[in-house]
């Protein structure tokens, strides 16, 4: 099972660092084993569906229960007024984004509606089933308001405001200049503009969001059962908006079937699920079906971005951008939502070297679904930007776009490097990854290929796009601004008597196979076959206290931990073996879970005998031996705000001019994410990631009509990419371990998604700039391009 | 979403099948392999208090070829159509018009019958039927009567069935000699619904097109044939200048509407192509 490659951390017997290893926990995953939050039932347990608004901005003028109180199977109906009294609302604003404000949001609407799709009343029944028929039966009356729906308008003088409170929609505002951006226009060989949309849309996952809020009257303790990312943060939350003590609270996260930052924030519906539960004082389920989903699962993206490069000597000198970004009627709570708008002002030009930049960056609040942190934050849009204008920089300039790049990159001998947006970087390796990729796809094959089969009418494209990726965060990303979400994760190893080893970590599993990285880790460093180690996450009450999956984190930040808690649990091991068998530790050393001489590997005795003895029979150690067979280590990272990734995709692709329609064909990654744990885990995260990313270049889009509604909040009519459309893409790595932890792992968990759409995007102009046509937003649909064509 | 309350029941004779039908009249509805109507029961789009599962009718199930006519049993799955190799040489164009209809897990319980009674306008079977001018046969308390598939598609979602009857089957005209059926298709995924589709169906003398039947689905709320593009091409030999002189008509017998697919604009530019393409393929098809 496991490949060949070079051993790369430490050369021992059992050494899983840069190894494919199954995941541990797949084949109970195939064989429908799972436990995920929607399996479990529990006696008394109620199920609470809402009633959502059908109007984008309403005033609720009253509402009618008493036909749905006599519906079969109802326990109790809740509005907005009394739901505040048993969940407080919340603000999602930090301090250190200056300026950005929103207003409180309650678990149900009070007195107003602010999107289609907010819950207005809660219904809780025996069964879900009972609880939509009763649904059915609560009659609202609203006073329709007038809808914010386009952002280009939201600051408009005439436009309503969506909370008088806050004086206009506005919700943040940030400005970012350095060098001499005017001087560097002026001075430049070639200019290039676009104006740029980046549609609306949301993470499907397979599973949907799902919560037990189980509140136990007799014991003062609240259990939420709960798909999410964050059981530690969503422990403070609850406490904190329920009134009980956060000690009281303990959030369980069994199986996640995805969460792509969809499982990340606060909901109004999970909360008010959770009050429910203290209301009743019994468990009850709300598990979100697919058309809910779509209008209350946050979305995100939707930026129009106005930018311009200068290019110089045949290298980029200069960009200037204005992003504006809808973030609907809430900045959500507790990460906000003007990290996005945020990131893309960090991030564009990130992998090029120039020293003027100018980006203002505006987020206004409007009456569509929120929206918030999805996989890779901000990066599809920064790189779509830059390396849009890339591309067409190449174009104004003569040049090859390769060859722009070429120049551009930050020069791999050039770190630490300061980026013009203030970002740092520890070490990249753009030239090396450029270069590498180049050779991978064939670049120079492709581009006389693309030739010849223009003169036959067939329309091919290439689309390279370099990209950084935001990984490993320290306290400076949220942390610092008050909120309560940690940076840091720990991880807690034990020997058992079996010689068997258990992790518990406060980084959990999404599917993504954080259990495997750790258990790996934890093996290498003890020095234990893998099949030895169980690993444990995903409860508040068992695992360390730790931030959970987000932000690429888990390899890095957690696997950093488990190699310090397996190297201390390995030092403390080898301290009783010293002991027992009269030896210096450090002759001594553990392989295949035994003690040996470290000179002739000679086993001395296993670690099943060893934690026997320990446990069982600790009358036959030594005086003053005092055995600690368990070891708990904690990382963050200090240094760097992050540890920044880089790598190149390539999208190879054809376009059809008489239909508009794309035919992906080829997809290319060379990616730089450190040391490689895991091969397979890696690659699949980023073809994951990638095939997230032609999603949102060609087919995901929420669509909103003047109204401020949804129109295409099914499966049907939202476009999800699926398997026969997708190009094979075959990944390869440069590695640039981070000097800040011993295991130099960085995340890999968004670099698809951050990468695709821009080459994705790039590859279709390549494709059809020869016809005189030219794209400007995605998704590209068949009909966005046969416009660009002008032939509708 | 979970559906409204109903009962079910699952008659095993026609003659029961008609008398539950009878008994709850609108309150009833039929179900066959459940591919379209469980989603709009879950979505709470329509509330049936009792649904009737035909799926036990022996009636309506199997496919038989005579010598004129292919017989296709209303409760033929998607993947039975597929797999038929009497379908396929005596109607090819059905089977090339099933490979577009969803995926897999839908055709193996989705029905043929079920497809036409539910009559989405951007299904492909409606197309199909009319292009090749087949008859459905449909069943009532008070025996059967036989509907051209012309006739049949009254608008959106709605046929010639009337409350308490069944369609039982479809006859198909066996393939004859010089005939040559065409399929071809947008849609925006695999197994998408069509943006756009063209079923075409007619007889070849030589380079010369004879009975030709154009029908588009997907472009308006049911099947459309294209009147004045196959009159262009009637009795004439297929050429490029012609099939363009035909495309240039369409306009004229197409309207599509808005979706949210795409444009009413883009849907015809789209069936243009569709004419071009299809008809390239049946005239190159010796
Ligand atoms: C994801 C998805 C994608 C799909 N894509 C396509 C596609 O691309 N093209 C396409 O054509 N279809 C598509 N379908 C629909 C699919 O083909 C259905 O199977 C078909 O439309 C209905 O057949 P059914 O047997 O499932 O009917 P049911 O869902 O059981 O019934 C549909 C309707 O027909 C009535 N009915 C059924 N049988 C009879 C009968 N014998 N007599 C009278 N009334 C009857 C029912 O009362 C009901 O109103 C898709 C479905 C899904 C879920």
């Amino acid at each position: 099972m496991t490949d060949k490659s070079p051993l790369t951390l430490e050369d021992l017997p059992n050494s899983y660092i840069g190894r494919t290893i199954p995941r541990p926990n797949i084949r109970r995953l195939a064989e429908g084993r799972g436990t995920f939050t929607d399996d479990l039932t529990l006696p008394r347990m109620a199920h609470v569906a809402f009633l959502r608004s059908p109007y984008a901005h309403a005033e609720i003028k009253s509402i009618d229960t008493a036909q749905a109180e006599t519906s079969p199977g109802v326990i109790r109906i809740v509005a907005g007024e009394e739901m505040s009294r048993y969940c407080t609302p919340w603000v999602g604003v930090l301090t250190h984004l200056k300026g950005l404000k929103s207003a409180p949001q309650f678990a149900l609407a009070v007195g107003r509606v602010r999107w289609q799709g907010e819950p207005v009343v809660a219904v809780v029944a025996q069964s879900r089933a009972q609880a939509e028929d009763a649904v059915a039966l609560v009659e609202v009356d609203y006073e329709p308001l007038p809808p914010v729906v386009d952002m280009e308008t939201a600051l408009a003088p005439e436009t309503p405001v969506l909370h008088p409170e806050l004086g206009d929609n506005l919700a943040f505002e940030r400005v970012v200049e350095a060098g001499d951006v005017d001087a560097a226009f002026a001075e430049a060989d070639a200019v290039a503009e676009e104006v740029l949309h980046f549609g609306r849309h949301t993470g499907v996952t397979l599973e949907p969001r799902v919560l037990v809020g189980d509140y136990n009257a007799g014991a003062g303790k609240l259990t939420v059962y709960m798909s999410t990312q964050s059981p530690h943060m969503m422990k403070n939350i609850f406490a904190t908006h329920t009134g009980i003590d956060e000690d009281d609270v303990r959030v369980i996260s069994k199986d996640v079937g995805g969460s792509f930052g969809i499982k990340i924030h606060t909901y109004p519906d999970d909360m008010a699920t959770v009050a429910l539960s203290v209301m009743l004082k019994r468990p009850v389920k709300f598990v979100a079906d697919r058309l809910e989903s779509f209008v209350s699962d946050i979305h995100a993206r939707d930026h129009r971005v106005k930018a311009k490069i200068a290019v110089k000597d045949g290298k980029i000198t200069a960009i200037e951008m204005d992003d504006l970004t809808g973030i609907g009627p809430y900045s959500v709570y507790p990460r906000t939502s003007a990290v996005e708008c945020n990131q893309v002002l960090n991030l564009v030009g990130g992998p090029y070297d120039f020293a003027n930049y100018r980006a203002v960056g505006r987020v206004v609040l409007q009456n569509k679904n929120i929206m918030c942190q999805y996989r890779a934050v901000g990066h599809p849009v920064a790189f779509g930007v830059t390396e849009a204008l890339v591309d067409s920089a190449a174009r104004a300039a003569g040049m090859d776009p390769a060859a722009l790049r070429r120049n551009s990159v930050i020069p791999d001998d050039s770190y630490p490097y300061t980026a013009a947006s203030g970002i740092k970087f520890e070490a990249l390796s753009h030239q090396e990854s450029l270069e590498k990729i180049l050779k991978l796809m064939d670049y120079e094959g492709l581009r006389a290929d693309q030739a010849k089969l223009r003169q036959e009418g067939v329309y091919r494209g290439i689309g390279l796009a370099a990209m950084i990726e935001v990984t490993n965060p320290s306290p400076m990303f949220y942390g610092v601004g008050g909120a309560h979400i940690s940076a840091r994760d720990g991880v807690t190893i034990r020997l058992d008597p079996t010689g068997g080893v258990t992790c518990a970590t406060g980084v959990t599993e999404q599917g993504q196979g954080t259990e495997a990285v750790i258990a790996q880790i934890a093996a290498s460093a003890i020095g234990v076959p893998i099949e030895k180690v169980r690993v444990v996450t995903g409860d508040t009450e068992t695992t360390p206290y730790g931030g959970g999956t987000w932000a690429s984190r888990g390899a890095g930040i957690a696997g950093e931990a488990a190699l310090q808690a397996g190297r201390a649990l390995r030092a403390n091991i080898l301290e009783v073996a010293g002991a027992m068998l009269q030896a210096e530790p450090d002759r001594l050393d553990i392989r295949n879970a035994a003690v040996v001489d470290a000179d002739t590997g000679s086993e001395r005795m296993t670690l099943a005998d060893l934690g026997k003895t320990v446990y069982f029979r600790g009358n036959e150690l030594p005086d003053g031996v005092s055995p600690e067979l368990v070891a708990t280590r904690h990382y963050s990272p200090r240094q760097f705000p992050f540890a920044f990734t880089n790598g190149v995709q390539a999208c190879w692709l054809e376009v059809d001019p008489d239909t508009g329609f794309v035919k992906l064909l080829d997809f290319w990654v060379v990616e730089d994410c450190g040391t490689v744990i895991n091969p397979q885990l890696v690659d699949e995260q980023i073809r994951g990631g990638v095939v997230q990313g032609i999603g949102a270049a060609l087919y995901e889009h929420c669509i909103y009509d003047e109204d401020g509604n949804m129109r295409n909040a099914t499966m049907a009519d939202y476009l999800v990419p699926m398997a026969a459309e997708m190009p094979d893409i075959t990944i390869e790595h440069v590695e640039t371990p981070t000097g800040e932890s011993v295991l130099g792992a960085k995340g890999v968990g968004e670099a698809g998604t951050a990468g695709a759409p821009a080459a994705v995007f790039n590859a279709i102009n390549d494709a059809i700039g020869a016809l005189g046509g030219k794209i400007t937003a995605i998704p590209a649909t068949p009909e966005l391009i046969l416009k660009a064509l002008g032939k509708v | 979403m979970k559906p409204a309350p109903f009962d079910y029941a699952k008659p095993s004779t026609l003659e029961e099948a008609f008398d539950l039908l009878e008994a709850h009249g609108e309150d009833a509805r039929v179900v066959a392999g459940g591919q379209s109507l469980l989603a709009t029961l879950n979505m709470r789009l329509s509330a049936p208090s009792i649904l009737v599962d035909i799926s036990g009718l022996e009636a309506l199930r199997g496919i038989s070829a005579g010598s004129n006519v292919l017989r296709i049993g209303a409760l033929t799955t998607h993947t039975e159509l597929i797999a038929s190799e009497e379908a396929a040489r005596a109607a090819p164009l059905l089977r090339k018009a099933a490979v577009h209809i969803a995926h897999p897990a839908i055709r193996n319980r989705g029905t043929f019958g079920g497809s036409l009674a539910h009559a989405d306008p951007a299904a492909e079977y409606p197309a199909c039927v009319v292009a090749l001018d087949a008859t459905l046969e449909i069943s009532g308390r008070d025996g059967s009567r036989r509907v051209a598939a012309a006739e049949f598609f009254h608008g959106l979602y709605e046929t010639d069935l009337k409350p308490g009857e069944l369609l039982a089957a479809v006859e198909v005209p066996v393939l004859q000699d010089g005939f040559r059926s065409g399929f071809g298709e947008f849609a925006r995924r695999a197994g998408d619904f069509a943006m756009s589709a063209l079923a075409a169906h007619g007889r070849f003398d030589g380079d010369e097109v004879h009975d030709l039947r154009l029908v588009y689905a997907g472009v308006d709320i049911r099947p459309v044939r294209a009147n004045r593009a196959e009159a262009v091409l009637a009795g004439k030999a297929i050429t490029r200048e012609l099939v363009a002189e035909a495309r240039s008509r369409l306009a004229e017998d197409l309207n599509p509407t808005d979706d949210l697919q795409a444009g009413g604009a883009t849907k015809l530019l789209l069936s243009g192509v569709l004419l071009e393409r299809v008809l390239s393929d049946m005239a190159g098809a010796r």
